[in-house]
């Protein structure tokens, strides 16, 4: 399977710090990647470095073999790739249909959103069409983070990257992300996803890779990580352990 | 589309959130506590119109620049150069079509005061376009740079403004169709003031339109909350900011020959000296909202009238003092916009 995403060598700097040390990655086209690691590791810096929110310093992003290191963000996103941020990047003050509506780049107005589609994501998290008229800032923690999955759907995407989907969130809100992403898997969409529990992560992703201090320190298959317990507890620690 | 209720529902509608009506309220007590200080229904009527026309022009020329910090968070204390600029160049429209200004034919008048707002606004957004690329581009993201290079940008418009016109103040006449005053009961209501609460009312509807109507609406209230999302959602949020800069830049033209109206002189200064009521405005008002500015306009009208008509004294600082207590009420401003 070729790669759809790669970064090669890539280094960040932010302010005076480096944050990345010449980070190698390949995502698969059509598979789930998970990006693990402990905090401060370098994830988020990762996914932001991609999409152009900050810059690199050193090193490529190649996205379906184009050089996309100095495209600006929003030039990023419209060669189809969604983002959610750790931060859910929900607009508190809009509705939800406008927090949508917004997403769907090409929709004039919220009647003009796919409805196919639209269709398919409140099949995905009904909760939407629910409060579909609500401002989204009142949604609890577990239905922003639909929502910005949601947003990320909305428009087809090559790849969706989402920054620790499970986070903050109550087992019954991840098992329904976790059937979420599974119909999402099933399109064959490819799949960056940040996480720290590995729980999540197990059940979704088919490679992984893990980072450490701004650079990725093991690459390979998840069902490997998954069968030796002894790498896990080298590679993620304790704060595995607290997730299994 | 969807055929459920709730789905059918949103293709009528952008935007449908619950108004906090607190802040709109004050507005009518402000007004209810006036009258008992005023003594005179009569006079507290000519004193309450006269302060909605205030906030109402206040509104038209802060409108923007709340946008502006909301989306960029770009202090611009330069603002004032676009008012000052938009009087001046109505009142060279008003001396090139004098015969219609000084005429006393309603249509005319009305005619003249809006080739004067036309004129005014272009002027203005053709000098909020260089502004913004010379002035406010290179010092993104530096707060003290931007108060420093804007104050000194508005320094150098008000200079230009002297070279152009003169420095002396010129008399701003109202056409007489729209001079003189409304005598109802014992109460004399200005007409221009009348007309400036129509214009202010109906540039505020245009502006909720535009906002919450319409996707690029929709793109500015987002950005104003978090502009890096609406980024990474694929829209120029770059592109978006120059957009809404001159278009707030324009709108303080217009603005500008409505307040210079209202004063009936004008001088280079002008726009610097609104720039502080502007600047309480949207603090009051909450940075970034447009609601927000237009409320606070109306209280700091309302509330200058009052406070000039029943303690002259107190005139001096009763914005700031209404400010501070706005801000001891709801530290972010009446409506603050959740941001990031």
């Amino acid at each position: 399977m070729s790669a759809l995403l790669g970064l090669r060598d890539v280094h960040t700097h932010i302010g005076p710090y480096h944050i990345l040390h010449g980070v190698d990655l390949e995502v698969p086209e059509g598979e789930v990647t998970l990006l693990l690691g402990r905090n401060g590791a370098g994830k988020t810096t990762t996914l932001r470095t991609l999409m152009g929110l900050w810059r690199a310093s050193q090193g490529q992003v190649l996205f379906a073999g184009e050089d996309i290191t100095s495209r600006p963000t929003a030039s990023i996103a419209r060669l189809g790739i969604g983002y959610v941020p750790e931060t859910m990047g929900i607009f508190s003050d809009l509705t939800v249909a406008e927090n949508m509506t917004l997403a769907a780049r090409s929709a004039r107005r919220t009647k003009d959103i796919d409805s196919a589609r639209l269709e398919w994501i409140f099949a995905l998290f009904p909760m939407l069409k629910t409060f579909w008229l609500h401002p989204a800032g009142l949604l609890s923690g577990g239905q922003k983070q639909m929502l910005a999955v949601a947003r990320a759907l909305i428009e087809p995407a090559r790849l969706l990257v989402i920054d620790e989907p499970s986070k903050g969130l109550a087992p019954s809100m991840v098992a329904r992300m976790i059937e979420a992403f599974q119909a999402v898997k099933e399109t064959r969409t490819t799949l960056l996803l940040v996480e720290q529990n590995f729980h999540f992560a197990r059940q979704l992703g088919d490679h992984v890779a893990v980072m450490d201090n701004g650079a990725i320190v093991f690459k390979g298959e998840m069902a490997s990580l998954i069968d030796d317990s002894a790498l896990q507890q080298r590679l993620l620690g304790l704060s595995l352990d607290a997730h299994q | 589309m969807p055929t459920s209720k709730v789905a059918s529902r949103a293709d009528h509608a952008l935007a449908v959130a619950p108004v906090d009506w607190r802040p709109i309220m004050l507005v009518l007590v402000i007004a209810v506590i006036g009258l008992p200080l005023v003594h005179s229904p009569s006079t507290w009527v000519t004193l309450t119109v006269a302060g909605l026309a205030m906030g109402l022009i206040i509104f038209i020329a802060a409108a923007g620049l709340t946008l502006i910090f909301g989306l960029m968070d770009v202090l611009n204390f330069g603002h004032g150069v676009f008012v000052s600029l938009g009087a001046f160049v109505g009142f060279s429209v008003f001396g090139a079509l004098s015969s219609l200004a000084q005429g006393h034919d309603l249509a005319q008048n009305l005619a003249v005061i809006a080739i004067a707002i036309l004129a005014a606004t272009l002027a203005a957004a053709l000098l909020g376009w260089v502004f913004e690329r010379v002035i406010i581009r290179p010092v993104y993201g530096a707060h003290l740079k931007q108060i420093l290079i804007t104050t000194g940008g508005l320094i150098i418009g008000e200079e230009l403004i002297k070279v152009i016109w003169g420095p002396e103040q010129h008399a701003f006449q109202i056409p007489p169709a729209l001079g003189g005053a409304l005598i109802i009961g014992d109460a004399a209501i200005e007409k221009y003031r009348i007309f400036a609460v129509a214009i202010g009312l109906l540039i505020y509807a245009l502006l909720w339109l535009s906002l919450n109507r319409t996707k690029i609406g929709l793109l500015v209230r987002a950005g104003v909350q978090d502009r890096e999302m609406v980024a990474s959602l694929g829209y120029r949020i770059d592109r978006l900011f120059i957009g809404v800069f001159v278009a707030g830049s324009a709108l303080a033209g217009a603005g500008g020959v409505l307040w210079g109206l209202y004063q009936e002189v004008i001088t280079p200064g002008l726009g610097a000296r609104l720039n502080v009521l502007i600047f309480i405005v949207i603090i009051i008002g909450g940075l970034g909202s447009v609601g927000g500015s237009f409320v606070g306009a109306l209280l700091v009208g309302l509330v200058a009238n009052y406070a000039g008509f029943v303690a002259p004294k107190v005139a001096l600082f009763s914005n700031i003092l209404l400010m501070l207590l706005i801000l001891m009420w709801r530290p972010r401003g009446l409506y603050p916009v959740a941001r990031r």
